[in-house]
């Protein structure tokens, strides 16, 4: 039990610690750079600033009929990780409890058959991420350490807690410590890696649109 | 009972038949999970067992663990003491007391150099010389030095013996350890718990009887036959854990419909102990089946593990002052870096005037 009480106790007020200070950091750090200001008037009709930001956001959710075909892969499997992550961190009642005590909110959760076989899924799509990415030259010439370590931190919590929900390989206890390390490891990158997309996503979008819409492009 | 009488001996002078006998062996196999071919090898050895001594010391514990035997199913204390075992020395039970108790030790170790079976419960105090308990003016570790040295086996009973216990809990003044921390090259075997399942510690013992060796132990020296599976697994209540219906107090609907105890604090999952298959007062109930969740007494520092009603997906300390000091720092980091990019901006745009001054 001693590594469980080290993941629950030290190990996880540290990661939450840097978490919090560098998305906070991050956020507060391009939200409060200097206002972007284009001298030249607005084409004609261009919406406004708001509007060309929030359509950005949501437009670039699905790409471009250019490169539908082609993106298929990345897209589907992409929405599949993308929403499998979110239901199993957000919807598996003991996250929740978790969530419960850190921010005093709560909601339903899902049975646990429902979240295992989500996180088997989410598994498989992550792994199927990672080889089109070794496997597409293009991605393979542009991919990063960071890309790579982002996917690792992503994949162990998964992986870890399938394991752990499954009896597979350590005890218990021991493989529940490491599931929360990984989640720890997970928590302090996300800040300083590509994982804070997350976040940003909303920014450089909106950001985008702005810039698009008041030259009249369409997104 | 003379000491050289067998088990069955005794038996058969008390009128039970063979076939009791073999039933018996049989509950006791099953309760260990032995396979049936062990059945009768169990009944032969039990038979063929002599009269055990047994030296029971009381170290920084609550008697908790004598009272929990004491309420033993099967076999009973009476069973066990006239029994199975020769309960040489006990300070609780024993009629003696003072010095003609500590003679009646002595007395048993002499006799049975090399046989006895040393049974403790409690931790040792080893801060400032272990005054923190002591016995006839000897400290706890100077009684277990000298009562081990020449013992068979040695059995920690309860979680303050196995792992230290509620002496051992933060912060820990006495300077408490476990009794494996002080016992070497002797077989060792911890039935923990607070207090431990009778069963678990005659069924240990019986076992020891019937074979002259330890049951199969896990990595905490505990019989894999009591502490192989966690309360979780063998849990009446999982179906409603994998559901996703949980008790979110004691008092609420969900906790008066018999669903799992997880929100409220319960510590199944992590805690080896049979308290659901073997469970307590003969069978009668235990812990979760009388609406409270698992405490992990069986476990390490399970004092220690943030409170009995923070559930185990939840950190172990308070994390406000943390994330707050935090959500600070980086927001203190932030507008730094943001005037840094305004005053970079202001200096870039005030050189770019000067150019055109120039121009």
């Amino acid at each position: 039990m001693e590594l469980l009480a080290f993941a629950r106790g030290p190990a996880l007020t540290f990661s939450l610690a840097i978490f919090v200070l560098g998305v906070v950091w991050r956020l507060v750090g391009v939200l409060a750079l200097p206002p972007w200001h284009d001298y030249s008037p607005p084409r004609e009709g261009a919406p406004p600033n708001w509007l060309a930001a929030i359509r950005a956001v949501f437009r670039k959710m699905i790409p471009h009929k250019t490169f539908l075909k082609d993106g298929m892969f990345t897209t589907i499997n992409g929405y599949v990780f993308h929403f499998g992550l979110a239901i199993v961190v957000f919807l598996f009642v003991p996250h929740i409890v978790l969530i419960q005590s850190l921010f005093g909110v709560s909601w339903p959760g899902l049975p646990n058959g429902v979240i295992t076989g989500v996180g088997g899924l989410t598994a498989a799509s992550l792994l199927g991420a990672l080889a089109y990415r070794l496997t597409s030259p293009v991605l393979k010439l542009i991919s990063r350490p960071n890309d790579y370590i982002s996917w690792l931190l992503t994949f162990l919590p998964v992986a870890t807690g399938l394991a752990a929900t499954a009896h597979v390989g350590l005890r218990y206890e021991t493989m529940l410590a490491l599931h929360i390390l990984s989640v720890c490891a997970f928590l302090i990158w996300f800040p300083f890696g590509k994982l804070m997309h997350a976040f940003l996503f909303v920014l450089s979008r909106g950001a985008t649109g702005i810039r698009f819409g008041h030259r009249g492009a369409q997104l | 009972m003379k000491p050289d009488d067998t088990l069955a001996g005794e038996m058969q002078r008390r009128g039970v038949s063979r076939r009791a006998f073999l039933k018996y062996g049989s509950y006791i196999a099953s309760l260990m999970a032995l396979p049936p071919s062990a059945v009768e090898a169990l009944a032969e050895g039990l038979a063929a067992a002599r009269r055990q001594s047994v030296i029971w010391l009381s170290f920084q514990e609550c008697t908790g663990c004598t009272e929990s035997l004491t309420r033993s199913y099967s076999p009973t204390l009476e069973n066990l003491i006239f029994d199975f075992i020769s309960l040489d020395y006990h300070e609780t039970l024993m009629a003696v007391s003072g010095e003609a108790a500590e003679e009646a030790r002595r007395a048993a170790m002499a006799a049975n150099k090399g046989k006895y079976i040393v049974v403790v419960d409690g931790s040792v105090p080893m801060k400032d010389g272990g005054v923190y308990a002591t016995i006839g003016g000897k400290t706890n570790h100077q009684i277990l030095e000298d009562t081990v040295k020449d013992a068979f086996a040695v059995v920690a009973v309860g979680t303050c013996a196995a792992f230290g216990g509620l002496p051992k809990a933060n912060p820990n003044p006495t300077g408490a350890v476990a009794i494996s921390t002080l016992v070497a090259g002797k077989p060792m075997i911890n039935i923990s718990g607070c207090p431990p399942i009778p069963e678990a510690m005659t069924g240990a013992l019986a076992y020891i009887l019937s074979f002259g060796k330890l049951p199969e132990l896990d990595h905490l020296s505990r019989p894999k036959a009591f502490f192989g599976e966690t309360i979780h697994d063998r849990c009446y209540r999982r179906p409603y854990y994998e559901r996703g219906e949980f008790a979110n107090a004691f008092d609420d609907a969900g906790a008066r419909q018999g669903h799992c105890l997880f929100k409220v604090g319960c510590k199944g999952p992590v805690t080896y102990n049979s308290c659901a298959t073997t469970k307590w007062n003969g069978g009668v109930s235990f812990p979760i089946q009388s609406g409270h969740g698992c405490l992990g007494c069986s476990e390490p520092e399970f004092w220690d593990q943030g409170g009995f009603y923070r559930p185990l997906s939840t950190p172990l300390g308070a994390m406000g002052p943390a994330l707050a000091g935090a959500a600070l720092a980086g927001a203190a980091l932030g507008v730094g870096a943001a005037l840094s990019a305004r005053s970079h901006q202001k200096h870039y745009l005030a050189s770019l005037d000067k150019e055109k001054e120039k121009e």
